[in-house]
C-alpha cells in the first residue's frame, strides 16, 4: 500500500487505489451513468393540515453529486425521510431504478441501495467505530441467525470480510486509527466522519448526506468537499442537503432549491447562484451563507 | 420512539451547540483508546482479560470450569450453604437462576426490551417438563430428556407469540404487557382443569440412571448430578449464545438497544431480530424451567409469581446488563444469598428490589462493567490498529495496511 | 395417599362456559358494580397518566401509591375503633369519618408518591439515565415500597373494617343502587372533573401541558419544569389516596402488602385503553374496562377472569388502537 496509511490525524487524505477499491460498491447498477438512478415524482406530505411538502419532482442522476438547498424549514430533510421511508408521503412516488420504493420498510430501501446519514449524529455509542461501519455491512450480508448460531461457513466468510471491508472504510474517511473507540467517545469530527463510513458500508446506491458539514470549521469543510468528491469519484451517487452555500456550489454538479416545501429551482450551481428566485428565498439568511 | 440504552452525547446537538460540543469531546486522535472506559471499577479487568495471550485465557477458563464443577463436592467450608441449606442442591438452583439470568440477558442487556415477566416462560417450561412425564398428566409420556427441547420449541413459540403483537409498540408498553402476561400464565394454570392449579403435577420425570443403592442418580434430593448436568448446559448455552453476540445477530440486537431508528436505517430489520431475541431469551427460559421441574419433580400454579420475575430481572442488572459473564455472577448471586444468609431470606424480595434502585441510580452498568465483543474476528483488528498507533507514535511512517493483511 | 385423590378429581375439558343467562339476568347490577370499579380504576389510572405525559415513564411504583392510601384508610378506621360490622353511624358522623379516612389517605399516598419522585426518579433524571433504567428504577421502587409493606405488616390481609352499611338508594331497571356505588362514582366523577379543569385551566396546569409537550421549550418559557413535575406526581398520588378510600368501602378486606399489583395492571390497562397521557380517557378507559370486567366475570363464572379479560383488553387495545380510544396526548389536548 502508500502512504495513504501514514494516518497523521482523521483529515485530509486521499485514499490509497487499494482502499478505494475494497470500500467501493461492488453491485451492479441498473443504469448507465448520466441516466437517471432516483426519480422522485410529486411527492407530497402532509402533517395533519400542515403541507410540508407540496408536489416536488425531481431526479438524481448516476454519478453526480446534487444538492438539495433551500432556508430553514424549506422541506429539505422532510424530503429526505420521505424518500428512505421514516415518513409516509400523502402522495407521489420515488423511484431507484425504476423500482417503486413507496410502502417500502426502511430496511429494505436501505438495502436496496438508498444509504442515509443523520444530521444529528445518531451513531450507535456502546460500539466502536469497526463495529459500528459492521453493522452497516450486515446490510449486504445473508448469514441466518442459526447460520451464526453454528458458525457455518458463510458466517465466518462474512465475519472475516466485514472486518477487512470495515477498516478500509474506516481508513477511506480517514479515521482507521480510532478503529477500536467506542463511537460516543470519538471527537465530533470522526463522529461525522463515521457516520459516512456506516452508510457506505451498506453498498449504497445512492448516499444521501443530511448536513454532513454542520459544526465544521471552513477547513474541515474544505476537506469534508475533498472527501465527497472522492466518494463520487468512486461511482458512488450523492444526495447532498447542506445549508452552507458555500459548500454546496463547490461540490455539487447540479442544485435542487426547495422553499416551503415546493422546487424553485433545479439547475447547475452557476446558474443557480444567478436565479432570482434562489437569491430573495435566501434574502434573510446571513451574507457569509450566501457566497 | 425507541428505548434505548446507552448515551449518546451528541444525539441532540443544535447546530450554535455544536462548536462547544466538539470542544468537550476534542480529543486529539490517537489518544483516544486510552480514554476508553476510564473510570470504570471493573473495566480493568476486561481489558486485561483481552490483552491476555490465547493460552492462557484457555488455561483460566478451564481452571474456572474444573472448579466450577467441582464446587457441590469440595462444599467449601465458608461458602457453603450448609447447614441451613444442602449445598449440591444449592449450586443446581444457582446454576438454573445463572442460565435464567443468561437468557433474559439477551431480552433486556443486548436488545434493551424489558421482560417482566419471564417467569411465565420459565412456567410454560416447567409445565411442559411436567405434563409430558408426570403421571399425573392425561398427555402422552416422554423421556425426561425429550421434554427439554419440546419445553424449548414450546416457549420459543410461546415467546414469539408474546412478541408478534408487542414488540411493534414503544418499549415501555412491552414492560407492562410481559408483566400482565406473568401474572395470566399463573391464572390460566389456576382456571385450566388440565393444568391442576395449585394440585399440581407429582412425580415429574428425570434423566435415566439408577445408582449402586438402587436410588436414581436423578434424584430430587441428589442435587449434584443435576447441577453437573445444567452447568453443562448452561457452558453451551454460554457458547451459542456467544456465537450470536459475536455476529450480526448481536450487533443488531445492540444496534436496536442503542438506536432503534437509526438501526433500522442502516439496514437492520428491527422487527425480526427483537422477536428473535424474544423467542431466544423464552426458549432458554423454558430450558431453565424444564430443568426446575425436572429436580424438583413437582410442578404446580404456586412457583410462578411474578415477584420472582423481578427476581430475574435483579439477576441481569445486578451482573450488568448486556454482559453474560455479569448475569451468570448476577443469577448465582440471586440464588446464593437467601440461602446462605438464612437470616436475611425472608427480606429476599426486599434487597433485590432495593438493590435494583440503587443499582440503578448509582451504577446502571451493573457490577461487572464489561463490554461485549461483536465481532468474530474484532481482536486481530484491533491490535494492529494498536500497534500501528503505537508505532506511529514512536515513528511517523507505518503501514497499517500492511499490519492487517498478517 | 394424593395420587388417588388426584385420580379422582374429575378432569373436565369445559373450562370456558359462557353464561348468557346469568349475565342476562344480572345485566344491571353487573353494570353498576362494573361503573363503581371502574371510578376506581379511572382515578388511579389518572396517576399513570398525568406522570406518563410528563415524564414519558410508566410509573411503576404507582401501585404502591395507592395501597399506602389503602393502609391510611385501615389505620383511620382502626385508630377510630370500626370492626368488621358496619356500626349504627348517622349519616353526619359517616360523613365526618369518610373525610377523615379521605385527608389521612390521600396525605398518605401524596407523601409516598412525593418522595419516590424525590429519591428514585430526581437523580435518574439529573443524569439523564437512559429510558430503561427509569423503568427498571419504577419496578425496583414498586417491590421495595411493597416488601416494606411485608415486613412491616405481613403476608396476611388486615382485618376487614366496615365504614357503613349500604342502603338502596333508588331503583333502576328493577335494580337496587346502594349508596356506596352512588358515594364511589359521584365522588370520583367530581374528582376527575376538577382535575380537567386544574390541568385545562390553572397556571400550573398550563404548565403541566407545557412539560407534556415539550420540556426543553417550557423550560425556557420560564416553566418550573421540577416543580412540575413533583406537582404532577401528588396530584397523582392525591387521587390514588381518593381511589384507596373507596376502595376499602368496596372491599374491606383488600388491604394486603400486594394488593396494588393487579389493581395498578388495571388501572394502566384502563389509562392506555382511553388513550395514555389523556385525562377524560383515562375516565372513559377506566369505566369501560369496569364493565369489561365485570361483564366478563359473569359471563366466565370465575372472579380470576376480570384479570385475564383486562388483560386481553391491553393487549389487543394496543394490537389495534395503541394510540387509544381518545388518542390525545396530555401536551395536545385542548384546553
Amino acid at each position: 500500500m502508500s502512504e495513504s496509511a501514514e494516518l497523521t490525524g482523521p483529515r485530509t487524505r486521499i485514499p490509497s487505489e487499494g482502499v478505494a477499491e475494497t470500500a467501493a460498491s461492488e453491485r451492479d447498477i441498473g443504469v448507465k451513468v448520466g441516466d437517471n438512478l432516483v426519480e422522485v415524482k410529486n411527492l407530497t406530505v402532509k402533517f395533519g393540515g400542515l403541507l410540508a411538502m407540496d408536489d416536488v419532482s425531481f431526479n438524481i442522476k448516476r454519478g453526480e453529486i446534487l444538492g438539495l438547498i433551500g432556508p430553514n424549514g424549506a422541506g429539505k430533510t422532510t424530503c429526505f425521510n420521505a424518500m428512505t421511508g421514516v415518513y409516509k408521503p400523502t402522495s407521489g412516488q420515488v423511484l431507484l431504478e425504476g423500482k417503486l420504493l413507496n410502502g417500502m420498510k426502511q430496511h429494505k430501501i436501505t438495502r436496496a441501495g438508498l444509504a442515509r446519514t443523520f444530521q444529528n449524529i445518531r451513531l450507535f455509542g456502546e460500539m466502536t467505530a469497526l463495529e459500528n461501519v459492521v453493522v452497516g455491512l450486515d446490510a449486504r450480508h445473508k448469514t441466518s441467525v442459526v447460520g451464526a448460531l453454528l458458525r457455518l461457513p458463510r458466517h465466518i466468510r462474512e465475519e472475516k470480510s466485514a472486518i477487512e471491508r470495515g477498516m478500509a472504510l474506516l481508513e477511506f474517511v480517514g479515521i482507521a486509527d480510532q478503529a477500536a473507540t467506542l463511537s460516543r467517545h470519538l471527537p465530533y469530527g470522526s463522529q461525522r466522519r463515521l457516520e459516512i463510513a456506516r452508510a457506505l458500508a451498506t453498498d449504497p446506491k445512492v448516499l444521501c448526506l443530511d448536513e454532513p458539514a454542520a459544526g465544521f470549521n471552513p477547513a474541515e469543510k474544505e476537506e469534508l468537499m475533498q472527501l465527497i468528491r472522492i466518494i463520487r469519484d468512486d461511482g458512488y451517487t450523492v444526495l447532498l442537503i447542506e445549508h452552507d452555500m458555500k459548500l454546496v456550489m463547490g461540490v455539487t454538479d447540479r442544485i435542487v432549491v426547495l422553499e416551503f416545501g415546493k422546487k424553485i429551482a433545479d439547475n447547475i450551481p452557476s446558474v443557480i447562484r444567478e436565479d432570482p428566485k434562489v437569491v430573495s428565498a435566501y434574502l434573510g439568511e446571513p451574507e457569509d451563507d450566501f457566497a | 420512539m425507541s428505548m434505548s440504552d446507552g448515551p449518546k452525547p451528541l444525539h441532540t446537538a443544535k447546530s450554535e451547540q455544536i462548536d462547544e460540543d466538539r470542544e468537550a469531546v476534542g480529543t486529539p486522535p490517537g489518544s483516544s483508546s486510552a480514554a476508553r472506559r476510564k473510570g470504570k471499577l471493573f473495566g480493568a479487568w476486561s481489558d486485561r482479560w483481552a490483552a491476555l495471550p490465547r493460552q492462557k485465557q484457555w488455561l483460566f477458563l478451564i481452571v474456572v470450569v474444573a472448579l466450577a464443577y467441582l464446587l457441590p463436592v469440595i462444599n467449601p467450608p465458608f461458602i457453603s450453604t450448609e447447614p441451613g441449606n444442602d449445598f449440591p442442591l444449592a449450586c443446581q438452583l444457582m446454576a438454573i437462576y445463572a442460565l435464567v439470568a443468561v437468557g433474559l440477558n439477551i431480552v433486556i442487556g443486548y436488545a434493551g426490551l424489558l421482560d417482566l415477566g419471564y417467569i411465565a416462560f420459565f412456567a410454560v417450561g416447567s409445565y411442559t417438563a411436567a405434563m409430558l412425564t408426570s403421571p399425573d398428566s392425561a398427555f402422552i409420556k416422554i423421556p425426561y430428556l425429550w421434554t427439554i427441547p419440546v419445553a424449548m420449541a414450546v416457549t420459543m413459540f410461546v415467546g414469539v407469540l408474546l412478541g408478534l403483537p408487542t414488540l411493534r409498540l414503544r418499549g415501555d408498553y412491552l414492560a407492562i404487557v410481559t408483566l400482565g402476561f406473568g401474572e395470566i400464565v399463573r391464572i390460566l394454570a389456576t382456571i385450566i382443569p388440565a393444568m391442576k392449579g395449585q394440585v399440581g403435577f407429582q412425580n415429574v420425570g428425570h434423566p435415566p440412571g439408577v445408582g449402586a443403592d438402587g436410588i436414581p442418580i436423578f434424584a430430587n434430593s441428589n442435587g449434584t448430578p443435576w447441577y453437573w448436568l445444567t452447568l453443562t448446559i448452561l457452558i453451551v448455552i454460554l457458547f451459542l449464545v456467544g456465537n450470536l453476540e459475536r455476529s450480526r445477530v448481536g450487533r443488531s440486537w445492540i444496534a436496536i438497544r442503542e438506536d432503534e431508528d437509526a438501526a433500522e436505517t442502516m439496514g437492520v430489520p428491527t422487527f425480526k431480530y427483537k422477536v428473535w431475541a424474544f423467542a431466544m431469551g423464552a426458549g432458554i427460559g423454558g430450558l431453565a424451567g424444564a430443568l426446575m421441574g425436572g429436580q424438583v419433580g413437582f410442578v404446580n400454579n404456586q412457583k410462578f409469581d411474578v415477584v420472582t420475575s423481578i427476581l430475574f430481572v435483579a439477576a441481569v442488572v445486578l451482573g450488568g446488563a448486556g454482559n453474560k459473564v455479569g448475569a451468570i455472577i448476577g443469577g448465582a448471586l440471586v440464588a446464593y444469598i437467601p440461602l446462605r444468609f438464612t437470616a436475611v431470606a425472608e427480606y429476599k424480595f426486599l434487597i433485590f428490589g432495593l438493590a435494583l434502585c440503587l443499582i440503578m441510580i448509582y451504577r446502571s452498568h451493573g457490577l461487572l462493567a464489561a463490554r461485549q465483543q461483536l465481532l468474530a474476528y474484532g481482536q486481530k483488528a484491533y491490535a494492529a490498529v494498536k500497534k500501528s498507533n503505537d508505532a506511529k507514535n514512536a515513528q511517523p511512517a507505518t503501514n497499517l495496511g500492511e499490519e492487517l493483511s498478517k | 395417599m394424593l395420587p388417588t385423590i388426584l385420580l379422582a378429581a374429575p378432569v373436565s375439558n369445559d373450562w370456558i362456559t359462557l353464561d348468557f343467562p346469568s349475565l342476562a339476568q344480572n345485566f344491571w347490577s353487573a353494570t353498576f358494580d362494573g361503573l363503581t370499579f371502574g371510578s376506581i380504576y379511572a382515578l388511579v389510572a389518572l396517576g399513570y397518566t398525568l406522570v406518563y405525559g410528563v415524564l414519558n415513564l410508566i410509573n411503576f411504583a404507582h401501585s404502591e401509591v395507592f395501597i399506602m392510601g389503602c393502609y391510611g384508610v385501615w389505620f383511620t378506621l382502626s385508630f377510630l375503633g370500626f370492626g368488621p360490622s358496619a356500626p349504627n353511624l348517622d349519616i353526619g358522623q359517616i360523613i365526618v369519618n369518610l373525610l377523615l379516612a379521605f385527608i389521612v389517605a390521600i396525605a398518605a399516598s401524596a407523601l409516598t408518591a412525593f418522595l419516590l419522585e424525590r429519591l428514585a426518579y430526581k437523580p435518574l433524571r439529573k443524569r439523564n439515565a437512559p429510558r430503561l433504567v427509569f423503568l427498571i428504577t419504577a419496578i425496583g421502587a414498586s417491590f421495595t415500597i411493597q416488601y416494606l409493606i411485608f415486613i412491616w405488616r405481613g403476608p396476611v390481609p388486615e382485618q376487614a373494617l366496615t365504614m357503613f352499611k349500604p342502603t338502596p338508594i333508588f331503583d333502576v331497571f328493577g335494580t337496587i343502587i346502594y349508596s356506596d356505588q352512588l358515594i364511589i362514582v359521584c365522588a370520583a366523577v367530581i374528582m376527575m372533573v376538577v382535575t380537567d379543569l386544574f390541568i385545562s385551566k390553572s397556571r400550573t396546569g398550563r404548565g403541566i401541558r407545557a412539560v407534556a409537550q415539550d420540556p426543553d421549550t417550557a423550560t425556557l418559557m420560564g416553566v418550573n419544569k421540577e416543580r412540575i413535575i413533583i406537582t404532577t406526581f401528588v396530584i397523582g398520588g392525591i387521587l390514588a389516596g381518593a381511589a384507596a378510600l373507596f376502595y376499602v368501602m368496596k372491599i374491606p378486606s383488600g388491604v394486603v402488602y400486594n394488593g396494588g399489583f393487579i389493581l395498578g395492571i388495571k388501572a394502566f390497562a384502563a389509562a392506555v385503553l382511553g388513550g395514555i397521557g389523556n385525562v377524560r380517557g383515562a375516565l372513559l378507559g377506566g369505566l369501560l374496562l369496569g364493565l369489561i370486567g365485570n361483564y366478563g366475570q359473569i359471563l366466565l363464572g370465575n372472579s380470576q377472569w376480570t384479570d385475564v379479560v383486562a388483560f386481553m383488553v391491553l393487549v389487543l387495545v394496543l394490537l389495534f388502537r395503541p394510540e387509544g380510544i381518545l388518542g390525545t396526548s396530555l401536551g395536545r389536548s385542548k384546553a
